[in-house]
């Protein structure tokens, strides 16, 4: 990169304009000035551009050369990019670290992937094979969880001319030559994708498979699929980076692209201590072994937090076209949009809703667009999941950034602060939260699970708005006038909140639910209010019903039934039914 | 441009300027200066002032001046450009030292003689290197303690309201915070922004009667100094934390007051330059400016200090979704949150028992560190605590009457935990154990089964004693 395209006419903050501009294209990578900061043009207007700055500007001058680069924005792709930490455009934390001292300073310049790191590649194919774009030539073991097919560019077919036998190589070697319509085109391990584009896929497929998270309140309620797209609202406090640390560990995705967007420095560190410590409860593995970290900290420059969500679905896109189901954990969008906003605001754009930029739903159509579950070019099939954080100002939903949200993604789940004060975690509302996914994946559910898993399911859910409506009468009369029958309805649903919804991730027990731990909880909740509705029209009182024994064994199963005990919650399911058809039968003898 | 060029650059001095609003000063027909660096400005009469580039292009400059523009002429001031970032020099001898919000000393005594000078904007910490804070800080103040516990190098910020009393909560948190069973090298840093003078001298005092003084250093930037170096006072601040945690290891606890008024000073200058607003007229990139200074805490690999952040701002209208607080609590780990209510029942410290959250708390607490039951018994307190609020609601449509008897512990409960274990005097310095045995006393007074967040094994062991 050593072409001079043009020199630095006005600098403000992370938005730096050039003139006497030559040969610039849209989204050209560029360097600015002698400590070479990195940026993106992101206006051409006659021979002036403007380029947003990834790094902090203090002490650019105007008159500062611009390079060109002739490249998008791109990012590196190859082994070597599981458990490693990133910056929103790819600078490797770790080795930045090696470099210098605690803090980022500029103009830092560090390959994404270790150049000497030698990996064991092994060919599938051989020479002559005719091989298409996306096609899996060979393969590396990356971590001890994750195999890295190694696959022929998108934009690329033709002949294998020769390829690398089984052996030791390192990521720069030419691993294979493929005669193509243009020539030979030499392979490495290494691919670059611009990151503002989608990577091709064969086709969409409709999702079947829910995504696993253990968290129950999820996975009963709210679920989402592999492919999927859901957005986690919420004021500050709520709950947001738990849920995304909740289903980064324990969902059953084979890759995590987590990308802490505009966030604190803290909660990286938070994970980069604790996941290598975590095994991934399907395939004993250390968690690290199938996360990748973006961290773009709220302190960090703010043009590289915007390129960050791109950096991390670009990632999640290619392990998609190998075959795997990739899980992205973008917290928070709302950091993204403000960057976004900042952005526009300092190129003097005209703004739309409180400030954002009057193309923010299209950016964040195109973001929650590239979820999805495919054929990949390879004729596997692989899936990007996007679990989306929303920051909305004061906690107001109304807001631009979850309103266009909103009409992108097809499950939501709203954070309360209501419940987030009285520490009922996962604070996320009942009654506020929707997954219009649910039709689809309730036939994997019966399968799995039991075929009355929908019935229990709506019954629930029904109960709970009763259960809501019921409050506003007791709000002004107090429960004591309510029948017994409504009274149970609040008794139920009081039980359902306390020993079901809230799941404490500090618990080690309660941490994480199999799916058919969840299932046996919640058909003993539902059978307490089904043979407990039938005692009382026969008679009993709620007073004998809160009576019965197994009633406190349920309210603690969650801390004391593991998830490899589901013995005990099927005869925990047994005796809660004895006991209740006992009841019934006394009464039914008076009736 | 070649090292030489610069330094006769930085030697140049320009007469006039072409035009000032309020704080912002425009520069014409200038070399080509560096976006953010420092600007000396001189006035008729020779005195100095300072500025920063606000906006650089060829051959002119946007500066924003600190102490003001009053008495600036447009024909008679000389300006000069530093060629650099705004520094601060740093040395163990500022300590107990007074200085202002560019980091000039106004206690009468002389400048640092320090051998380092570093820029106050600091860098960015790369979350690599790290530590997360885990070590349990005792302030003997049991809404603290027992359910927003403080651990060290975490950022807690008070939210208060004009009136309540956020500066006796935080001297109290000064005098008694320690770890408990370690002896440390510690320090306070303190910065004041915008507010008065009584203030400022309330915490002197404190710090003295602690005799701690000599451990302190104070950045004023008081209610009479301009507002813009209100922007820079809490970096100088920062960047003196930083020095004195990261590389003299010592254990820095950081007071920002009142981050209220420094949001102001940063609206001020976002109109003043005609940006487009967000929220309230605040600037839209108040998160990240915001987020810039809060993030400056924490602790690091390779240093064994740490930098404890407890800024205070006073919420407009008692509003804690106004962007000051809602932006604050979007980055800090946690808040304590004062209520006017409860300081209107007459109950010190008026810490609100819901709204409050420490982050941080569940890696500081438990065996080894707290005490075992530590974790469950807060967050029942917390759940028990958000029913008496519904219960008071219910009470005040039908009448205490009309409760139902369970509904009335609760309210009984209610009463007991305001005013025995929130409630303690300014000078009670309780420990842990104290404050987790009065939680369990107040908690006591609830039937057993209504305690689901709480094990058999802790009932047994500490329910009704
Ligand atoms: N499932 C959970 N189990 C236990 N505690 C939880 C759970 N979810 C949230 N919490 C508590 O709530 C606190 C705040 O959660 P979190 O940091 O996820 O909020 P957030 O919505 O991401 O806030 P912000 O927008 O400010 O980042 C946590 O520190 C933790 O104490
Ligand atoms: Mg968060």
């Amino acid at each position: 990169m050593a072409d001079v395209i043009g020199q630095v006419s006005r600098i403000l903050g992370p938005v730096v304009h050039a003139k006497n501009v030559t040969r610039a294209k849209m989204l050209e990578l560029v360097e600015v000035g002698e400590d070479r900061l990195i940026g993106e043009i992101v206006k051409l207007e006659g021979d002036t551009i403007a380029v947003q700055v990834y790094e902090d500007t203090t002490g650019l001058t105007p008159g500062a050369n611009v390079y060109g680069s002739g490249m998008p924005l791109s990012v590196e792709l190859g082994p070597g990019l599981l458990s490693a930490i990133y910056d929103g455009v790819q600078r490797p934390l770790e080795m930045i670290k090696a470099q210098s001292d605690f803090y980022i300073r500029r103009g830092v310049k560090v390959p994404p992937l270790d150049r000497e790191k030698e990996w064991m590649f092994k060919p599938l194919s051989k020479a002559g094979d005719d091989v298409r774009a996306g096609q899996v030539i060979g393969s590396v073991q990356e971590t001890q969880s994750i195999v890295h097919r190694i696959m022929v560019p998108p934009d690329i077919s033709g002949k294998i001319r020769t390829i690398a036998a089984e052996g030791m190589t390192r990521i720069e070697k030419v691993i294979a030559v493929i005669e193509t319509a243009s020539g030979d085109h030499e392979m490495t391990l290494i691919q670059k994708w611009p990151v503002r584009k989608p990577r091709p896929i064969d086709k969409r497929l409709p999702s079947s498979m829910p995504l696993i998270t253990g968290q129950r309140v999820i996975d009963t309620l709210f679920p989402v699929p592999k492919g999927g797209a859901v957005a986690v609202p919420g004021g500050f406090g709520t709950g947001k980076t738990m849920v995304e640390h909740q289903v980064a560990k324990w969902s059953d995705a084979d890759v995590v692209v987590y990308i802490g967007c505009g966030e604190r420095g803290n909660e990286i560190t938070d994970v980069l201590q604790e996941f290598p410590k975590l095994t991934d409860p399907r395939t004993g593995r250390p968690l690290m072994d199938r996360t990748i970290l973006i961290a773009n900290t709220s302190n960090m420059p703010v043009a590289a937090r915007e390129a960050s969500i791109y950096t991390g679905i670009t990632m999640a896109e290619y392990y998609r076209d190998q075959g795997y189901h990739v899980a992205i954990m973008a917290d928070s969008s709302s950091r993204w949009a403000e960057a976004l906003r900042e952005l526009s605001g300092r190129m003097e754009e005209m703004p739309a809703e409180e400030g954002f930029p009057a193309y923010l739903p299209t950016r964040l159509a195109e973001f929650y667009e590239r979820a999805g579950i495919a054929k990949t070019l390879s004729g596997q099939t692989g899936s990007v999941t996007i679990v989306g954080a929303v920051s909305p100002p004061g906690g107001d939903f109304s807001e631009p950034v979850t309103q266009h949200t909103k009409r992108f993604v097809r499950a939501f789940w709203a954070l309360d602060r209501d419940l987030a004060n009285a520490r009922h975690y996962p604070a996320i509302s009942w009654l506020d939260s929707y997954s219009e996914y649910v039709q689809d994946i309730t036939p994997w559910w019966k399968e799995q699970a039991g075929e009355d898993w929908p019935e229990l399911r709506m019954e629930i859910l029904d109960l709970l708005q009763r259960e809501a409506r019921l409050q506003q009468v007791v709000k002004l009369v107090g429960a004591d006038v309510l029948p017994d029958a409504q009274r149970l309805v609040l008794d139920v649903c009081e039980l359902f909140k306390n020993a079901f919804l809230q799941q404490s991730a500090f618990d080690k027990i309660d941490t994480y639910s199999t799916v058919q731990r969840q299932f046996r909880m919640l058909k003993i909740i539902v059978t307490y209010y089904r043979l407990g509705a039938e005692a009382i029209q026969q008679g009993a009182t709620l007073m004998k019903l809160r009576r019965i024994k197994s009633l406190s064994e349920i309210t603690k199963m969650k801390f004391s039934i593991a998830n490899d005990e589901m013995d005990k919650l099927d005869a925990l399911q047994q005796r809660l039914e004895r006991e209740m058809r006992r009841l019934g039968e006394i009464y039914a003898g008076f009736g | 441009m070649p090292d030489l060029d610069k330094q006769l650059y930085h030697a140049r001095e320009y007469q006039g300027i072409q035009q000032i609003i309020g704080p912002l000063v425009f520069i014409e027909g200038i070399h080509n200066v560096g976006y953010n660096e420092l600007v000396e400005l001189r006035d008729e009469n020779g005195h100095e002032r300072l500025g920063v580039i606000l906006e650089a292009s060829e051959g002119a400059a946007v500066v924003q001046v600190f102490e003001g523009t009053t008495g600036l002429s447009l024909n008679a001031t000389r300006v000069r450009f530093r060629g650099k970032a705004l520094q601060l020099p740093v040395d163990t001898e500022m300590l107990g030292r007074v200085f202002d919000g560019l980091g000039r000393p106004i206690d009468g005594g002389p400048g640092p003689v320090a051998e380092e000078r570093w820029d106050v904007n600091g860098s960015p910490i790369n979350p690599t290197s790290r530590t997360y804070p885990t070590k349990f800080i005792q302030t003997g103040i049991s809404a603290i303690d027992g359910m927003n516990t403080l651990v060290r190098g975490q950022k807690l910020p008070v939210f208060s309201g004009a009136g309540l009393p956020h500066n006796q909560v935080t001297a109290q948190i000064v005098r008694q915070a320690r770890i408990v069973g370690e002896d440390v090298n510690f320090a306070v840093v303190f910065a004041a922004m915008g507010v008065k003078h009584d203030v400022a001298r309330y915490f002197i005092d404190s710090f003295e009667e602690t005799g701690v003084l000599e451990n302190v250093v104070m950045f004023l930037s008081l209610a009479d100094a301009p507002s813009v170096e209100r922007l820079m006072t809490p970096r100088t601040a920062l960047t003196m934390a930083e020095y004195l945690a990261f590389r003299e290891n010592m254990h820095v606890l950081v007071i920002l007051t009142d981050m209220t008024n420094y949001c102001e000073a940063l609206r001020e200058i976002s109109t003043l330059r005609g940006e487009i607003p967000s929220r309230k007229s605040y600037p839209g990139y108040l998160y990240s400016d915001l987020a810039s200074l809060y993030e400056r805490a924490g602790m690091i690999e390779n240093s064994t200090g740490s930098i404890t952040q407890v800024p205070i701002l006073t919420m407009p209208n008692d509003d804690i979704s106004h962007p000051i607080p809602d932006l604050t609590g979007y980055i800090t780990e946690g808040q304590i949150v004062l209520e006017r209510e409860l300081s209107q029942k007459g109950i010190y410290p008026p810490i609100a028992g819901l709204p409050s959250l420490s982050r941080l708390m569940k890696d500081g607490i438990g065996p080894g560190m707290t005490r075992d039951d530590h974790a469950h018994i807060a967050s029942q307190l917390f759940a028990a605590y958000a029913k008496v609020k519904d219960v008071r609601a219910l009470a005040s449509v039908i009448g205490e009457e009309e409760l139902t008897p369970l509904d009335n512990t609760y309210l009984k409960f209610g009463e007991a935990f305001e005013s025995e274990f929130l409630s303690q005097r300014e000078d009670e310095n309780r420990s842990i154990a104290d404050t987790l045995d009065i939680g369990w006393k107040v908690i006591s007074l609830l039937p057993k089964d209504e305690l689901h967040r709480i094990s058999e094994e802790e009932l047994v062991k500490y329910y009704g004693k």
